[in-house]
């Protein structure tokens, strides 16, 4: 028993423990949620120790016991510098959720909390596991509390948002389940290092076609999570009609499923077929770029711009990652920690205004920053962070993806740096017409400034937001050494594809025909 | 065969179950007519104990496995495994309707007798290995499930469910004994190991002996209702009683679904290559037909029977892959289906009403802030028959698809698993109305659910998340006895 099952577990018996709260008070839920993920964050920052001084590259606190002997699937998970601070960041913003929803979920209270403990195991199981089969368990577990914080907190058209949600991602995963199996039924394995460790080494080769169908249903399942253009239709209406603490889990946390997904297997599993489809990846990661920019230019919903300027957003770290150099990779893991704290944070603040005003729409507010001056203030460093301000995060993110994407293809440069551009004009256009101007009545009587409990709830974001643009040496070396472990993974492969002779069979799996 | 032939005692034993159902079924109707009214209640405890006794002596029967009766009945794990099956079906189905039988007025020692019988014939189907012997079952499974689908003589509905039952039932039987008639013609045997003996040395002509296997799978396939044969079943689930509904769609498609495995992976197992396209396309023909039938339902009863459909459709994936994982798989998919169906159709029963009054879909509206338990237990059911993992229901569709792939099924595969993305869609609207959607007057003063109601649904919950956790428990013993 490692300390990351612990930090895996600990919201599991958390939510069976909400479940058993009583329903007459509703205090004691709230209470015991912040108390159950306050406690999980501070056991995961335990996951820190070997990263301490050095930052290597491999498995940590790993455990790899079986589950059930046939198929033989294991329960086997691990961190590396990838999933640590993904897991990190799940652990940080489940209590921030938490705090987020104290008084704006007053209906069912104890359900929402138990719902937002049982996404939180569901995402950090995502993030360790390392068996094809229990990640796909874990996929799919951390969809059915989603369904229901949209379905049963959201707004106006939230059935709708929840049950296009379930059903895009379902589409797309029951074809990565096909993927998992036939990728079984070659290996007699569903371990991800093991399998990894027969492709790194030649032992089983997949003929060109059949590799390129594995990495599209693996492709499709994760392009449709992050989501990749033109997949994205769910977003938006998800993230509008979701909860304010639904808006900032899928946002921060949920959608990097996609992106971990691809770096962590289509990348080192289907070398060639990824290097092949890189083209059209980034081109549909560029269309992504400048297409959510555009409607988010156009948004007079803060909610659904915020969301399209996600779209935005991850289009980048798709580029980053099929880019395939080291600091395009590093651009792109750092881009999915960036885009998960300032994106949250501005859920976060677009659902503090909506607390008060009781309106999403950009029109109805304008003049805020007079009666609400300390909000106005958090929210323009959020928006700066967003829009990529140097010495704050998401600069370092974008600057590091646009100089590895500038190593493969400068072409690509131009278009995406295109998304940087318009994100500053749909951001701080966004803020001049809801903070700037004269604030009308009803602006003034209702927009009072940020509580003591809000204030708690968007600091440790504040200060990550400087932390990771200063400080990047605290975050990267990990996150570092792994990518180029991963990108040797990736490319080795090929190499080895690539140098052994023409026609010569690969043992123990199909014919290579490179 | 030996003219006087008497069957030795170890015979009995093999067919001890069958023996104990009929015995208590026949003591039940006997007591029926001298019981008062008051005294009435119990015939569901006896029925139990009866079914307890049948579930030992199926065990029983497995400690000496082998063939009885000149080789008309075999006792080997594959039928161990559905007798335990369906008596288990038998005892939720009986728990869960209590209740019913007592909120309707209809308390009587015939519905338990008629269940057993109903038990005894699947067994025998389970254990059959002789055509005839297979006809037998049915018969006998099928007669006393057409009396159940209209056991409230009173209610039109039951009325017309029982007669379209038992109209489409016999002319399925009679399908299923044209293919008997030619097969015998054919090979001279009605004996499965005979026909399989016959058919691998290969002198039968092979159009004869796949017209007879047409047959005899159509007369299944009205049974397991597999497209285009399904049309039946929404209107008999939708008329009859809702526990009845329940037992009729996971006992005699179980046992059902043996004799397919059986009659097909073994009996004609030579001539796989001739039915595999076929069933195939029944497969896929099923699957899609109940998926997107059940979409546009608006009672409940109707969905869950189109939704029986489609998992036929899922376990007819299973028997194309034609292999000893491809049974075992079916086997562990109809196991966790029994589970899963019934307790949801407990859930249907209990939020009902006398009368059957509320069975909408949107009648279902609210219940989770009423009754939370019991939503969240027809969510557990609900999410099992969408397929997602830490449900018995998901390692089943995990396991079928995974012999479909070992058998180079794939567009079989991918598009099963998109239909079952589609299922998602229908089974989602009912969740969506008892969590999303305020209570209406159909969920106002709900009275508790009785014990045994309860008892049954806290059961299957049980039993789907154990098969979703554990599911080697069951599978391995599946792959350890499937045919092949």
């Amino acid at each position: 028993m490692t300390l990351l099952d612990t930090v895996l577990f600990l919201p599991l018996a958390g939510f069976l423990l909400l479940l058993l709260a009583p329903r007459s008070n509703p205090n004691a839920s709230r209470v015991g949620a912040l108390a159950i993920s306050l406690a999980v964050f501070v056991a995961s920052l335990g996951l820190l120790a070997p990263y301490w001084f050095s930052a290597p590259a491999g498995w940590h606190f790993e455990t790899n016991l079986p589950w059930m002997s046939y198929p033989p699937i294991r329960y086997h998970v691990a961190i590396d510098g990838l999933s640590l601070w993904l897991v990190l960041l799940s652990t940080l913003l489940t209590p921030i959720a938490v705090l987020v929803s104290w008084k704006y979920i007053d209906h069912r209270v104890k359900e929402f909390f138990a719902f937002l403990i049982l996404l939180e195991f569901g995402l950090i199981g995502v993030f360790v596991a390392l068996d094809l089969f229990l990640f796909y368990v874990f996929w799919e577990v951390s969809l059915v509390p989603m369904y229901f914080l949209i379905g049963i907190w959201g707004h106006e058209r939230r059935i709708y948002a929840a049950v296009k949600f379930f059903l895009y991602t379902m589409a797309g995963s029951v074809l990565m389940l096909a993927a998992i199996i036939f990728l079984y039924n070659k290996t007699g394995s569903f371990d991800y290092s093991e399998i990894l460790s027969l492709i790194q080494s030649g032992r089983l080769a997949f003929a060109p076609r059949t590799q390129l169908w594995l990495f599209l249903a693996f492709f499709g399942a994760f392009a449709i999570k992050v989501p990749l253009f033109p997949l994205h239709t769910w977003l938006p209406d998800a993230h509008v009609e979701a909860p304010t603490a639904g808006s900032v889990m899928l946002a921060s946390v949920m959608l990097k499923m996609g992106t971990y997904g691809l770096v962590r297997y289509c990348l080192p599993l289907f070398p060639e077929a990824a290097h092949n489809s890189a083209p059209w990846v980034a081109g549909l990661a560029i269309a992504g770029i400048v297409y959510g920019a555009l409607v988010a230019l156009v948004q007079p919903n803060m909610k659904k711009l915020v969301a399209y300027s996600s779209v935005s957003h991850l289009g980048f770290v798709v580029l980053g990652i099929f880019s395939f150099t080291q600091q395009g990779l590093d651009g792109a893991v750092y881009q999915m920690l960036n885009h998960g704290i300032s994106t949250g944070a501005l859920f976060m603040l677009v659902g503090y205004m909506y607390e008060r005003r009781h309106s999403l729409e950009i029109a109805a507010y304008g003049g805020v920053a007079t009666p609400a001056p300390n909000l106005a203030a958090v929210f323009l460093i959020t928006t700066l962070a967003s829009i990529g301000l140097p010495m704050l995060n998401n600069f370092v993110g974008e600057y590091l993806v646009l100089q590895g994407t500038a190593a493969a293809n400068f072409t690509w440069v131009v278009f995406a740096a295109l998304g940087v551009i318009l994100s500053a004009c749909y951001m701080l256009w966004l803020y001049q017409r809801a903070f700037y101007g004269k604030a009308s009545e009803s602006v003034s009587h209702h927009m009072f400034d940020l509580t003591p409990r809000e204030w708690v709830a968007i600091v440790p974001l504040l200060i990550l937001m400087v932390w990771m643009g200063t400080f990047t040496q605290s975050f990267l070396p990990p996150i570092s050494a792994q990518n180029a472990q991963i990108l040797n993974q990736s490319q080795a492969s090929v190499r080895v594809a690539q140098t052994s002779p023409a026609g010569a069979p690969a043992p123990g799996g199909e014919r290579n025909a490179r | 065969m030996p003219v006087n032939y008497l069957p030795a005692a170890a015979e009995y034993v093999r067919v001890l179950p069958e023996i104990l159902l009929t015995l208590v079924g026949t003591l039940l109707m006997f007591l029926e007519a001298v019981t008062s009214d008051n005294k009435k209640g119990i015939f569901a405890p006896l029925s139990i104990a009866g079914l307890a006794a049948a579930l030992g002596g199926t065990f029983a029967a497995y400690s000496d496995p082998g063939l009885a009766f000149q080789n008309m009945v075999t006792v080997d794990g594959f039928a161990t495994f559905f007798r335990a099956l369906v008596i288990g079906v038998g005892l939720l189905a009986i728990l869960s309707s209590t209740d019913y039988l007592r909120r309707e007025n209809a308390r009587g020692g015939e519905f338990y007798a008629l269940i057993l019988f109903s038990i005894a014939g699947q067994s025998i189907m389970a254990s059959a290995n002789e055509l005839i012997t297979i006809f037998i079952g049915i018969e006998i499974s099928s007669i006393a499930s057409y009396i159940l689908a209209g056991y409230l003589r009173d209610d039109p509905r039951n009325n017309e469910s029982a007669l379209k039952y038992f109209l489409l039932g016999s002319f399925a039987t009679a399908f299923l004994l044209y293919g008997v008639a030619w097969i015998y013609g054919a090979t001279g045997s009605t004996n499965l190991i005979e026909i399989r003996r016959a058919l691998l040395n290969g002198n039968e002509p092979l159009a004869l002996v796949s017209t007879a296997a047409a047959l005899i799978f159509v007369g299944i396939a009205f049974k397991i209702s597999a497209a285009p044969f399904q049309s039946w079943a929404p209107d008999v689930y939708e008329g009859a009683p809702t526990p009845v509904a329940a037992f009729l769609s996971a006992g005699p498609k179980a046992a059902a679904f043996a004799i397919l495995i059986r009659v097909f992976l073994t009996a004609f197992g030579p001539i796989a290559s001739t039915w595999t396209p076929l069933v195939w396309g029944v497969a896929l023909a099923t699957m899609v037909v109940g998926n997107f039938a059940a979409i546009l339902q608006s009672n409940i009863k109707r969905l869950l029977a189109y939704s029986s459909i489609a998992h036929a459709g899922y376990v007819l994936v299973a028997v194309t892959a034609d292999s000893g994982a491809g049974s075992a798989a079916a086997m562990f998919y109809l196991a966790a289906y029994a589970l899963t169906n019934i307790g949801a159709f407990a859930v249907v029963t209990y939020f009902g009403r006398k009368g059957e009054k509320y069975v909408k879909v949107d009648d279902f509206a609210g219940l989770a802030q009423r009754q939370p338990a019991m939503a969240a237990m027809l969510t557990i059911f609900l999410l099992s028959l969408i397929g997602v993992p830490l449900t018995g229901g998901f390692f089943g569709k995990f396991y079928i698809f995974k012999a479909a792939l070992d058998a180079n099924l794939v567009w079989l595969t991918v598009l099963g698993l998109l239909n079952s993305a589609v299922a998602a869609y229908y089974y989602l609207r009912i969740l969506v109305v008892m969590y999303f959607r305020e209570p209406g007057e159909s969920a106002e003063n709900l009275p508790p659910a009785g014990g045994a109601l309860r008892l049954a649904v806290y059961a299957s919950a049980l039993g789907t998340l154990l098969l979703g956790i554990f599911p080697s428990w069951i599978l391995d013993f599946a792959s350890k006895v499937a045919l092949r």
